[in-house]
């Protein structure tokens, strides 16, 4: 994929040391321009994005509803013909906007890799076995405090070809919608204490420290369910909206 | 700086390159059942900065019916006949994306009508937010368009096509690259 020899993890940490040590602290969001990660080089727009604010259309997040979302839908572990190979675990947490109300009754979406570290994907080629059960997507709406939860295996950590060597911390993919348009996030979860984070030109292309810290679940014993699974919490917390607490309240 | 009392907000990463099992669904690009009367195309090609076309993007859109309305009903996911207003679809090898729809109008008087639009895409390490405007006379009243250079205005706007479908190409960078929005709050 990358056409010239590729980098070392040297020198791609070494890149991201040189970013890092010229960035501004508190610059809390993703860089879309971060050369470490080479595939961002000639997808990441050059222009500053143009200020404006939302009309209708975008104050208007898309709904979802019980009709949209099979409650089954948020066990990953469940698979007619048995069950998935892996450390079985539950994640749950909040969505909330930037003033800490809960986002309620919204879509949460999440895919990962099985214990190996395979994608059930046609590209993915990594050497791994596949789990024939299973699929490794869910789902599931929030309920009245903003609260998801979802059931399933860790994630393995898994080899790309960004550079020689390169490794991806394990992590679970998140899509969240929240009461705009405009607050829609796709982001990835970590988990504590990964020994690639700084070594992961993604996780690395946020330079704040805190605001990287953000993406990493706690392992919380009062998930932990006895004799059953090990457990993570998580809160997501979007842009903030721009409608006024109290249109806010007339539609709730 | 943000507000007093405000959190920031988690980060976005990338939707990488594995989310087709995920993501997609067949019934996503189809807010409106096609063939059926008053139904278009919206449809384009993702391109990046060399001008190659991008096989793993995704849109999504959010838009207003042909009375101007925003719908706000559920149904999204599994589509029963309801005009949701919102749609998902996936780039193909060649980078293009096709919705079916209907063409929004205007959600008050006089003003440009629009899909507000969510770019996603492997290498692209959060989304970009971006419109697609009706090409028509409201345009020329239109504050965000009016308020861009020229040469930068018709990244904005949808091109009529023969089938009097919408045609709208996506530039992540470079030549003709897609202007893109923020909003209030969005800068950290
Ligand atoms: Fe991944």
């Amino acid at each position: 994929m990358w056409p010239m020899t590729p980098a070392t993890q040297r020198s791609i940490s070494d890149e991201i040391a040189q970013l890092h040590a010229a960035a501004e602290p508190g610059e809390t969001r993703t860089r879309l321009d971060f050369a470490p990660y080479r595939s961002s080089t000639l997808r990441h727009p050059t222009k500053q994005p143009l200020a404006v604010d939302p009309e209708e259309v975008e104050l208007a997040a898309p709904v979802f509803g019980q009709s949209d979302v099979d409650p089954i839908e948020a066990d990953l572990t469940l698979h007619p013909q048995g069950e998935p190979i892996g450390e079985r675990m539950v994640v749950t947490g909040r969505v909330l906007d930037a003033d800490g109300r809960p986002v309620r009754g919204q879509l949460v979406e999440i895919w990962q890799a099985n214990a190996a570290g395979r994608y059930v994907h046609k590209r993915d080629q990594h050497p791994a076995p596949l789990d024939p059960h299973f699929h490794g997507a869910g789902r599931c709406l929030t309920d009245d405090e903003g609260r998801y939860r979802f059931t399933t295996v860790k994630p393995g950590p898994y080899p790309w070809r960004n550079h020689d060597n390169a490794w991806r911390p394990a992590h679970i993919h998140f899509s969240l919608f929240g009461r705009e348009f405009t607050q829609r996030l796709v982001t990835q979860m970590y988990f504590p204490g990964d020994p690639l984070f700084p070594l992961d030109p993604i996780f690395q292309s946020i330079t704040d420290e805190q605001a990287r810290r953000r993406l990493i679940a706690t392992y919380d014993h009062d998930v932990t369910t006895h004799e059953w699974a090990t457990g993570y919490s998580w809160d997501i917390v979007l842009t903030g909206s721009h409608a006024t607490p109290m249109e806010e309240d007339d539609h709730a | 700086m943000r507000e007093q009392g405000r959190s920031t907000p988690t980060p976005g990463q990338t939707v990488g390159p594995f989310f087709h099992y995920a993501l997609p669904y067949d019934d996503g690009p189809r807010l409106a059942p096609p063939g059926a009367a008053g139904t278009i195309r919206l449809h384009g090609t993702v391109y990046d900065g060399a001008g190659a076309p991008v096989p793993d993007a995704l849109l999504e859109i959010r838009q207003a019916d042909a009375a101007g309305r925003i719908p706000r009903t559920e149904g999204s996911l599994r589509r029963d006949g309801r005009f949701t207003g919102w749609g998902r679809a996936a780039t193909d090898a060649a980078g293009r994306y096709a919705f079916t729809t209907v063409e929004p109008a205007p959600t008050r008087d006089g003003a440009a009508a629009y899909f507000a639009v969510t770019v996603f895409a492997r290498g692209l390490l959060d989304r970009v937010f971006t419109r697609i405007y009706i090409p028509g006379p409201a345009l020329d009243g239109d504050p965000l368009l009016t308020a861009l250079p020229e040469e930068r205005r018709g990244t904005l706007v949808a091109m009529r096509d023969s089938n009097g479908g919408l045609r709208h190409d996506i530039r992540l960078q470079g030549d003709g690259e897609t202007v893109f929005l923020t909003f209030p709050g969005h800068d950290g």
